[in-house]
């Protein structure tokens, strides 16, 4: 079977995410590293290869964005997938999630893989909607926030988490499932694996290589555009309790939670 | 020409070197830089108080292809000079006492077997070392002589059945933690040879050095070698003069000036994040000039000293690099992060003296690096040969 993981390069933590008031759109320059919660997606696609219990005979990588954006597909590909697609088209700058989805779809379908992964949420956009989008466009169904992937039968038994515990959720292949990072310890990528990263194939498609129509991708034909942004406000100082004597202190802390019942 | 397109300054890479390096070296360099932030420092502290090595380093290390990975073949990676430089600046940004593990693993007693070994020598320790099963450790300092190895006391008698061990060695990182020790010795004959000394070999010890003040998450001993027989297949067959363990040395200190700067960098840094964050007399202590002038000095001197680290390392890789460039390297980068150590260390005041922050303990492990490998003093010495052209040493 094969298992494409979608990755994404985003700002560096440290950088600071600028919204540029001409086109409403996030600044994309700086140093980018590969988005964390893809590295979790990768790490599950290789403990099912490494697990023995599904036959996984190709890991793909597979991202959008201009070209900066392949240092993700290299980083992928460090961390064990066998090859990457990079989807790069102008046309495709300021996508929304509806148009991303739509087009990595496009790209998913030429590949027909029996299960697509991904993180849950990117740190810069923080939607967490691309996979059901995905899913949606290739007719499978999706799960989002897995922090638990078993084999079981031809099928994946998934621990979802939901606000107040966890569903435990089977689900048929093909499916979407983007994971939260509580599902695993990535791996560090080996000095070797990351050598051998630049012999691993590399593909890159234009919109129109992956058969996007071009109508239903760019900024022109997004649906939702950003019309007014702002600073987050500034956040109230927060109240400072000096440990004088540590049973008072605890007194008051639960008096400080109990009064914004936020004890059970 | 417009300004609108220039990259921001970066207070962390002052001279902006992130840009000389390709994506595989950044990509190694990240590496690196996640594992000892999220496995090393937290733990740190608590090793360097106990006098202790993590115990899974080796692994850990060896896991990641970071040991011997500038040498080629037997399970080692082959990566570029510059690669290995950089890791070694991640490491000892972490501790000297991390880099010097890597240093001596992969420079001295890796590099030894692979340089002068036979290739039984090589296909028997190599690929185990690579992966950190396997630990060595690289025995040439003794007890009275330390810049001046050819003084060394420790003899190696040739017998029907392979040669007679005995002698000491002193300041041996890994020594006891070793599965082989490469012992240099002088025959009766007067040649410097280099011996595999197995851990176990009757004769053979390894007890440790204690009370150190510095370098204290490194195991350091003495290597005792009372009798101790050795077959003739453990000795390094192409190794027959002094130039053999100082070639060893020499790959070793090359990582130092990289690793010196990577120790001056955390200095920086955590005087830096000290600065912005603490208030007195109402404000950041980084808004008075007093601390600008410490910040500014230590900024310059970690971006030269790691552009001259970087510089260096693309001489190894172009093949142009010689002794007394790494002369220079060590020279300068170790005597200069001692200085950013120390004056990062007034920045955070008493804070500065304890293990919560890394630079009084960076501080005291680069008084070792001042030293070994190399005194201050002896490569003072090998510039002043290369610039006069008139040796000092004796």
């Amino acid at each position: 079977m094969k298992i494409c993981v979608l990755v994404k390069s985003v700002p560096e933590a440290g950088v600071t995410k600028r919204i540029n008031p001409s086109t409403g759109r996030l600044e994309r320059g700086g140093e980018t590293r590969d988005n964390p919660f893809d590295t979790h997606a990768i790490e599950a696609a290789m403990q099912l290869k490494e697990g023995g219990e599904l036959q996984v005979d190709e890991i793909v990588a597979v991202t959008m964005g201009p070209e900066a954006a392949a240092k993700a597909l290299r980083k992928a590909v460090s961390l064990g997938a066998d090859r990457s697609i990079h989807l790069s088209d102008e046309a495709l700058a300021g996508s929304d999630v509806n148009g991303t989805g739509y087009a990595l779809a496009r790209v998913l379908a030429t590949e027909s893989p029996d299960l697509v992964l991904l993180g849950q949420q990117s740190d810069d956009g923080e939607c967490y909607t691309i996979g059901a989008v995905v899913a949606d466009h290739l007719q499978m169904p999706s799960l989002t926030q897995v922090i638990k992937i078993d084999v079981e039968g031809g099928a994946l038994r998934c621990e979802r988490q939901a606000e107040y515990g966890y569903d435990t959720v089977s689900i048929p292949l093909p499916a979407v499932i983007s994971v939260g990072d509580a599902i695993n310890e990535p791996r560090y990528p080996s000095l070797k694996a990351i050598m051998g990263a630049k012999k691993k194939p590399l593909e890159t498609k234009s919109a129109a290589d992956a058969g996007i129509e071009a109508d239903r991708v760019g900024y022109d034909h997004a649906r939702a555009h950003c019309a007014e942004f702002a600073e987050p406000p500034a956040k109230a100082a927060g109240q400072i309790i000096e440990d004088e004597d540590t049973s008072e202190t605890v007194e008051k802390i639960v008096a400080w939670l109990d009064e914004r019942k936020l004890l059970a | 020409m417009s300004t609108a397109t220039l990259p921001t300054f970066d207070p962390l890479d002052p001279l902006a070197l992130d840009a000389q390096l390709d994506e595989e070296e950044r990509l190694i360099r990240s590496t690196v830089r996640q594992y000892v932030r999220e496995k090393f420092l937290p733990v740190v502290a608590e090793h360097f108080e106990a006098g202790t090595l993590p115990e899974s380093i080796g692994q850990d290390l060896g896991a990641l292809g970071l040991l011997g990975m500038h040498l080629e073949g037997y399970g080692c990676a082959g990566a570029s000079a510059t690669a290995y430089g950089l890791t070694c600046l991640e490491l000892e940004a972490g501790d000297s006492g991390l880099r010097s593990f890597c240093s001596v693993q992969g420079s001295l007693a890796m590099y030894a077997i692979w340089k002068w070994g036979s290739e039984e020598q090589k296909e028997r320790w190599l690929p185990g070392m690579a992966e950190g099963k396997l630990i060595g450790c690289f025995g040439l300092t003794e007890p009275d002589a330390g810049s001046n190895p050819a003084a060394m006391r420790t003899r190696a008698k040739k017998t029907d059945a392979g040669w007679v061990l005995d002698g000491a060695k002193m300041w041996i990182t890994n020594g006891s933690l070793a599965d082989v020790a490469v012992v240099w010795a002088r025959t009766e004959e007067g040649k410097v040879n280099g011996f595999l000394v197995e851990k176990g070999t009757p004769g053979f010890s390894a007890p440790n050095m204690h009370g150190k003040l510095s370098l204290r998450a490194s195991v350091t001993s003495e290597l005792v070698l009372d009798g101790v027989e050795v077959p003739e297949a453990n000795r390094l067959p192409e190794a027959t003069s002094l130039r053999a363990p100082l070639s060893c040395l020499n790959e070793a200190r090359f990582g130092i000036v990289f690793g010196a700067a990577g120790a001056a960098r955390a200095c920086y840094e955590a005087a830096l994040d000290y600065a912005k964050t603490r208030v007195q007399f109402d404000k950041p202590i980084a808004g008075y000039q007093l601390t600008q002038a410490k910040l500014a000095d230590m900024a310059v001197k970690v971006g030269n000293s790691t552009m001259l680290a970087l510089h260096l390392g693309r001489m190894k890789d172009a093949g142009t690099l010689t002794p007394q460039h790494v002369s220079y390297g060590k020279y300068h980068n170790v005597s200069t992060a001692i200085d950013v150590a120390r004056t990062a260390r007034t920045v955070l005041g008493a804070n500065g003296v304890t293990l919560e922050y890394p630079v009084l303990r960076h501080a005291n492990n680069l008084e070792s690096v001042l030293t070994y490998e190399g005194t201050h003093e002896m490569h003072t010495l090998i510039l002043g040969q290369a610039i006069t052209g008139l040796p000092a040493f004796t």
